[in-house]
């Protein structure tokens, strides 16, 4: 076995992306590939979100980057080395939290972490014990790290496995999922977590297939459907591309959809007290708020003008989820 | 380790220990001598030569002599031949199965809790997970083995007393050697059943259901020792891995009949070499999706 080098060029290079993957692909029988073709680039320091409904390939993804499984085609980088050749290497830098936490369930919440920095080889035995105590702490186990982990909620286990992630300084975190079966107040913890780590210079590859807690978070992400990626980029980057609606709330609907479609609105849904259209905008890419030369301000007064009480009015910036609907031309349901 | 990368990297990280695996069998050995079913299935073993030295104390009480093995007739004059009579009962069946499910839920049900895959992003490392089970499945061999021969001990000096032995070949030797040479058994039947542990860790690669696996293990040990019975089979039955284990009684022979005795070891190594390698070729290329 070589012993690790850790000069030469293959370190990361200042910039570089911290996890890139060229075509990677992963087919099993002869079905469609469960990932096709995937060509990924997180920068280093984001906040990279990674989105797709249940079953979109994420997981198997996130196994082939922490060479887990082997790619059937194409390759993955990791802090710049090549996966799963450099595992020995690179995965003592990345924290990993995979498709929920597993837990030896007779032994301790403590016992747990013992066991999983003893597995690391490039860990201080001599510090153990001190950044297993400092790890239970960051998650909040510290009152239960004496329990057995079968004992524990499912959010407890889930905070046991982000601390096994963060029992060494890493410079990158792979979570998946990381605030399922967490309760709101544990998932605002988690989220606070997240950016605090950031902030510390980590990288954090978060996968979600819940749209607003990407927007809240993530400075980019990937959106995958089927398998495939099908489009990456910082999160403002992707929400301009999918185009603002106009809102008005009225008791008025009839009146105010018929004044919206004369003024070029498109699109037009109206619900109880409430009617919200598409504004006409010379070409996709353009800031949606800007409406292409037609002033909200201008319709607004067009309303007043035509009787109709206007209650509320303003634009909907667009969420992922938007973006999410217009590239795929479908809803965000588990892929059959 | 350049300079610039001791600035950027943490202070604790380090180039991999050469004996860092240590640190994981460690923790291994830890983990399966406190779980409560290593506990039981060693309660169990420990329970056997209760009862064979009750067994064997109750019938000659009867005054009854109805031949059995070798050593049986051999316990009530010295309680140090209950040690070779647990091990030579203990070995066909009790101690494979609790190897069988030691070894088949090795890495198996570490897949099926998933938390195999935690351990190989750690990054454990393949070769290395398989070795530290390996190690502590034989660890626990020798450990059940001795757990058999210590239970059978007191109870056989508590029975029938300890004296001078009287081996099979005829000759006297001092209790002392006695005791030795009951060592030299148990050390011969713990490796007798490496073959075992490997054909069990091989097993375990193969599926991500701990019950399976075990199940599967103790199958295999028990349709072998069938096959190892059967007279038509005459021709293969060298090759069975059963087939020399009861070749620990030479060791109380003056001297020493060795040839069954290196058979048998030669025919575990085999084993071990086969299974050993099948396991790892498995586990290195599997694909971890549990």
């Amino acid at each position: 076995m070589a012993p690790p080098s850790s000069d030469g060029e293959d370190g990361a290079r200042p910039g570089a992306p911290v996890i890139e993957t060229h075509g990677l692909t992963k087919a099993y029988g002869s079905g469609p590939p469960a990932v096709d073709g995937l060509d990924l680039s997180v920068p280093p320091g984001s906040i990279f979100g990674f989105l797709g409904p249940n079953g979109s390939g994420k997981t198997t993804t996130i196994r082939m980057l922490m060479g887990l499984i082997e790619p059937t085609a194409g390759g993955a980088r990791l802090l710049g080395e090549p996966m799963p050749g450099a595992a020995r290497r690179v995965l003592p830098r990345v924290g990993a939290l995979i498709e929920g936490p597993a837990l030896y369930g007779f032994l301790t919440g403590r016992a747990n972490l013992l066991r999983y920095d003893a597995a690391d080889p490039t860990a201080d035995p001599r510090t153990r014990a001190a950044r297993v105590t400092a790890a239970l702490d960051r998650v909040g186990l510290a009152a239960a790290a004496g329990k057995k982990a079968r004992a524990y909620s499912l959010g407890m286990k889930q905070r046991l496995g982000l601390a096994a992630a963060l029992l060494r300084p890493r410079e990158l975190l792979v979570l998946d999922e990381p605030t399922n079966g967490l309760d709101p107040q544990g998932m605002r913890e988690i989220r606070g977590l997240v950016r605090e780590l950031a902030a510390d210079g980590t990288t954090v590859f978060l996968s979600s297939h819940l749209l607003d807690e990407i927007e809240q978070v993530c400075t980019h992400a990937a959106v995958m459907s089927r398998g495939r990626l099908i489009a990456q980029g910082t999160v403002a980057e992707l929400a301009a591309g999918a185009r603002g609606r106009l809102a008005v709330t009225t008791p008025d609907t009839a009146d105010a959809a018929r004044v919206l479609k004369e003024h070029g609105l498109t699109d037009l849904v109206v619900g109880e007290e409430r009617v919200t259209g598409e504004l006409p905008g010379p070409g996709a890419g353009v800031p949606a708020v800007v409406g292409g030369g037609l002033d909200p301000a201008d319709l607004n007064a067009a309303l007043v003008a035509a009787g109709v009480r206007v209650r509320a009015f303003g634009t909907e910036r667009a969420s992922l989820e938007d973006v999410f609907v217009a590239l795929t031309g479908e809803g965000f349901d588990v892929a059959g | 380790m350049s300079r610039a990368e001791t600035v950027e990297q943490a202070p604790d990280v380090r180039a991999p220990r050469p004996l860092w695996t240590l640190g994981l069998l460690r923790n291994e050995l830890g983990m399966t001598f406190r779980r409560r079913r290593t506990l039981v299935l060693l309660a169990v073993l420990a329970l056997v030569p209760v009862l064979v030295g009750i067994a064997v104390r109750v019938q000659t009480g009867d005054g009854g002599d109805r031949g059995g093995p070798a050593f049986i007739s051999l316990v009530t004059n010295n309680g140090l031949f209950l040690v070779f009579t647990s091990l030579a009962a203990t070995l066909p069946v009790f101690l494979p199965m609790a190897l069988g499910v030691v070894a088949g839920d090795a890495i198996a049900g570490e897949a099926g809790a998933g938390t195999l895959r935690y351990l190989l992003v750690a990054p454990a490392g393949r070769t290395r997970l398989l070795l530290v089970k390996y190690t502590g499945t034989l660890v626990f061999c020798l450990v059940a083995t001795l757990v058999v021969a210590a239970s059978a001990l007191v109870v056989g000096a508590l029975l029938f007393g300890l004296g001078e032995v009287t081996l099979l070949s005829g000759t006297t030797v001092p209790l002392a050697e006695g005791l030795l040479r009951a060592l030299a058994v148990a050390g011969v039947v713990a490796l007798s059943l490496i073959g075992v542990a490997a054909l069990g860790l091989f097993v375990s690669t193969l599926t991500g259901s701990g019950i399976a696996a075990m199940a599967m293990t103790v199958g295999v040990v028990i349709t072998f020792q069938i096959l190892n019975t059967l007279p038509q089979l005459h021709a293969v039955q060298p090759y069975l891995f059963p087939h020399y284990w009861l070749s620990f009684a030479d060791l109380l022979r003056d001297p020493v009949y060795w040839d069954d005795i290196r058979r048998n070891l030669g025919l575990q190594a085999v084993y071990a070499l086969v299974f050993g390698t099948a396991a790892w070729a498995r586990f290195t290329t599997r694909d971890i999706t549990a």
